[in-house]
């Protein structure tokens, strides 16, 4: 116990150095994956395949905005593989030079529009978001999903006015589901992980902001082939299978 | 005005059941131990605690009659001076004073007026303008005793109000209290509760003695607390008390004898005054024995009766010169056997001038 | 030997603040610190933590009153309840005011019917969150503040001839001054750096509900240095505000 207690203490305060030290035992070999967190169920899949295939590897899965991530990342958090929900984040770790070879579009997400099931309120368009009868709420500006939106506003020509700006797509969606909002933006795969406590009105303009979602192995990664591997069966059959059924599209 | 008050009041295990009377400006003493009823039967004539059963009337009002009538605190026309001085932190001393005028709705500046007339009454005039954190806890009393005189209340509860105080702060107060408790023409009546004997002495017309909610022994002040007719007066009470006249450090008796001892501040000379000792200060000698040693009071007498005291003999006296007249003193079983002491035997006392207090003393 | 712990806790509090301080981008602190948004949300910060302070004030003295005068047994209870604020996360306070002011909560759906009053997305609704969880802050340390002193003061008013209104007025509440200014001041310092009750109940516009921890965050996504600037500007406050009041209130003297 004496020599148990410093050492937890330690971990406490250092966390993220624990992480890595666990996974160098021989035999066991542990690869961290950063993942934006729109990417959780299609990612907790791939994961599943990948530890089939590679024995002994334990993947470790660390959701969160990529925004966060990226930071984490710089911040020389222990990380093997990047996947990032927009080029804007995954090209800050590019620019601190944190990424091996160049980082891949391995999926794209659209905008839609969530409603209240039954859509009760009759939407129809992203013009319909104008109309002054209705509480929308978007993402903040500072968020892919939030610039995605800026850029449909304007090839449209339609400008909102919402009366939140959410900070991710979760807190937009959950005011939808919580009846506060009568419509929010957010992606169609969010939609599709919400189950039946929301419903998609698809809109054609949404073509305008198509969200790309790049995947790098990294420069500092503890285990860089097991990374490249990642990275390949993200990029191949597999992944594009997985992704496809939450409803990400194909780049 | 005249206070009158039956209360009966149960809280727990305690119960309290007494009858007071007060006359138009005379002082009451209420004299008992730590958890006999004092504070509450204080706390029921200031309307702070609903008796049980009960009525008090003061003058022609009646306070309480239970169980429909209960008046307020604020509406009673009581002062209450309490062990602490309880000044407001966050008022000037003129302030304090000023707070009862004030709460009966006088303008700001006639309380404040009234405040400074009854700051110059207790000589605090020049504290007027502090806080009461600069005062010290003799200082503070005096200030409290001017504010419960400013609301000129026809009831005046004094609750241990020289308890909290240094011995050098507490004879002032006390003399400050005999000056305005005894001022000529007031109509007040006044309650005073007290475990020192000696307060009552000095400040009170008439004692109840209280024991576990009951009054045991009541009368006038100097003949409960100088010949207490129960066991229980007498150990809570029970001093020697001497009459006379204030001169020098002593009491002149009617007689002619001096008693030497330590006169308090308020003492003048050529007033009524009243000399204290404790029977335990008394010694006792052979008839015949001149004491030596330190300067002392000796007077002859001859033994009255023999009491056990607990693990004393209290003898008292009978017929000796003036002042050795009942006297009470406290002897070891083996004294009296040494001295054959019975009643009848001639002795002589003797008693330490710096064993004697000298009070003032008022007629009556 | 209380050195070493004290130590730690001084570090825990004061390291993190320094680490702030490392990060800041001195050059570009004008710039971050005065455009548009940020002037909007410190804006915002300090009218709506006023505006909660003052509700505080309004309804906590009453409340420590009457929680440290009464004698019933319910009062306990209450007492518990009282401090709810404190421990649930501040997210799911923001949700529990949803429920109850939401569109769909029961008195929200009343206001929203019978009045055309909706609360959510409206900077009241900003003021409201942050009247709930400062709230305890002020009623924790007047009721303590009450308790300590008794009621002795009370009752040598009342023999003075002072109504209950009077003595409530002139001695009850100049008496918890003291605690009135540290209770006031750390509800002050709690509705300022709010953050989860608000975005969950009002959300998130600027010059409306974006407040300055609001802001802090939105442009942790975007622009790290914004961000710390902001954060950095939001201690400064909080610092003068508890300096300016420290003397006075958070020793508890007069």
């Amino acid at each position: 116990m004496r020599k148990l207690l410093p050492s937890a203490l330690a971990c406490l305060l250092l966390a993220s150095a624990c992480g890595t030290s666990s996974g160098e035992g021989d035999g066991n070999r542990t690869l961290n994956v950063f993942a934006a967190a729109s990417l959780s169920e299609a990612f907790g899949a791939l994961e599943k395949r990948f530890e089939a295939q590679h024995e002994g590897v334990d993947v470790r899965l660390n959701l969160a905005g990529s925004s966060q991530l990226a930071s984490q990342i710089n911040e020389g958090a222990p990380a093997d593989v990047f996947a990032s929900a927009n080029e804007k984040n995954m090209d800050k770790v590019v620019d601190a030079g944190g990424v091996d070879g160049r980082p891949e579009t391995f999926a794209t997400n659209e905008l839609t529009i969530a409603v209240a099931p039954g859509n009760p309120k009759g939407i129809e368009g992203f013009a319909d978001l104008a109309r002054e009868d209705l509480t929308v709420v978007v993402c903040a500006a500072q968020v892919p999903c939030g610039s995605a939106t800026e850029e449909v506003e304007q090839a449209t020509g339609v400008t909102l006015a919402p009366a939140s700006e959410e900070q991710d797509v979760k807190a937009v969606l959950n005011k939808v589901r919580l009846g506060e909002a009568d419509a929010g933006l957010v992606y169609v795969t969010d939609v599709t992980s919400a189950g039946d406590k929301v419903e998609s009105v698809e809109f054609p303009e949404s073509e305008q902001a198509v969200n790309d979602y790049p995947i790098a192995a990294l420069s500092a990664a503890g285990e860089p082939e097991l990374a490249r591997q990642f990275r390949d069966l993200v990029l191949g059959e597999a992944g594009r299978e997985e992704l496809a059924r939450v409803g990400f599209g194909t780049p | 005005m005249t206070l009158r008050a039956e209360l009966e009041l149960s809280r727990g295990s305690f119960s309290l059941s007494v009858t007071v009377d007060v006359p138009e400006g005379t002082v009451l003493a209420v004299l008992g131990p730590n958890g006999s009823g004092k504070s509450t039967l204080l706390g029921c004539l200031a309307g702070l605690l609903v008796p049980d059963d009960g009525v008090v009337t003061l003058g022609e009002r009646t306070l309480t009659r239970s169980p429909r009538l209960q008046v307020q605190p604020h509406d009673r026309g009581v002062g209450l001076l309490a062990q602490d001085a309880l000044l407001f932190p966050h008022l000037s001393v003129v302030d304090n004073v000023a707070f009862a005028p004030r709460s009966r709705g006088a303008s700001r500046a006639e309380s404040r007026a009234a405040a400074r007339r009854w700051l110059s009454e207790v000589d605090a005039a020049e504290l007027a303008d502090r806080k009461p954190a600069q005062l010290s806890g003799g200082q503070a009393q005096r200030v409290a005793v001017a504010r419960a005189l400013a609301g000129e209340p026809d009831l005046l509860l004094l609750d241990e109000p020289l308890a909290a105080l240094d011995v050098d702060a507490a004879p002032a107060i006390r003399g400050l209290l005999r000056r305005v408790l005894r001022s000529p023409g007031n109509r007040r009546s006044t309650v005073l509760v007290t475990h020192d004997p000696l307060d009552a002495l000095a400040l009170a017309d008439h004692v109840v003695v209280l024991d576990g909610g009951r009054v045991v022994e009541r009368g006038a002040t100097r003949e409960v607390l100088s010949a207490p007719r129960t066991p229980f007066t007498a150990r809570i009470a029970g001093l020697n008390l001497v009459a006379g006249t204030a001169e020098g450090q002593g009491v002149r008796t009617a007689d002619g004898g001096l008693i030497s001892g330590i006169p308090s501040p308020d003492v003048v000379a050529g007033e009524p005054a009243v000399a204290v000792f404790a029977p335990g200060s008394v010694a006792v000698y052979p008839a015949e024995d001149t004491p030596a040693g330190s300067p002392r009071n000796t007077v002859a007498a001859a033994v009255g009766t023999l009491e056990p005291h607990g693990p004393v003999v209290r003898l008292r006296t009978v017929d000796g010169d003036g002042w050795a007249e009942g006297l009470s003193a406290d002897v070891t079983p083996a004294a009296v056997a040494e001295l054959a002491l019975e009643p009848g035997t001639p002795i002589r006392l003797a008693v330490k001038a710096t064993a004697v207090a000298i009070h003032p003393a008022f007629g009556k | 030997m209380l050195w070493i712990p004290a130590g730690l806790a001084l570090a825990l509090v004061v390291l993190p603040v320094v680490g702030l301080l490392a990060r800041t981008d001195y050059a570009r602190l004008p710039e971050l610190l005065t455009s548009s948004a940020s002037l909007n949300a410190l804006r915002l910060s300090l009218v709506t933590a006023v505006l909660s302070t003052v509700l505080c004030v309004l309804l906590g003295v009453p409340l420590a009153v009457v929680l440290a005068r009464s004698r019933s047994r319910g009062v306990r209870v209450l007492r518990a309840v009282v401090l709810l604020p404190l421990v649930l996360p501040p997210v799911v306070g923001g949700l529990a005011l949803l429920f109850l002011l939401g569109r769909n909560g029961f008195l929200g759906y009343l206001l929203d019917v019978t009045a055309g009053v909706r609360i959510p997305f409206t900077t009241t609704a900003v003021v409201i969150a942050q009247t709930f969880v400062a709230m305890p802050f002020l009623v924790v340390s007047l009721e303590g503040a009450l308790r300590g002193a008794g009621d002795r003061y009370e009752r040598v008013a009342a023999t003075l001839g002072a109504r209950p209104w009077t003595v409530f007025r002139r001695v009850t509440v100049p008496l918890l001054l003291p605690a009135l200014g540290s209770g006031a001041v750390l509800s002050f310092a709690r509705a300022l750096g709010e953050f989860g009750a608000t975005i969950t109940f009002a959300g998130s516009l600027e010059g409306v509900t974006r407040t300055l921890p609001l802001e802090v965050y939105n442009q942790a996504e975007a622009d790290v240095d914004s961000a710390v600037a902001l954060a950095l500007l939001l201690v400064v406050v909080a610092v003068v505000v508890i300096a300016v009041a420290r003397p006075r209130a958070l020793e508890g003297r007069p």
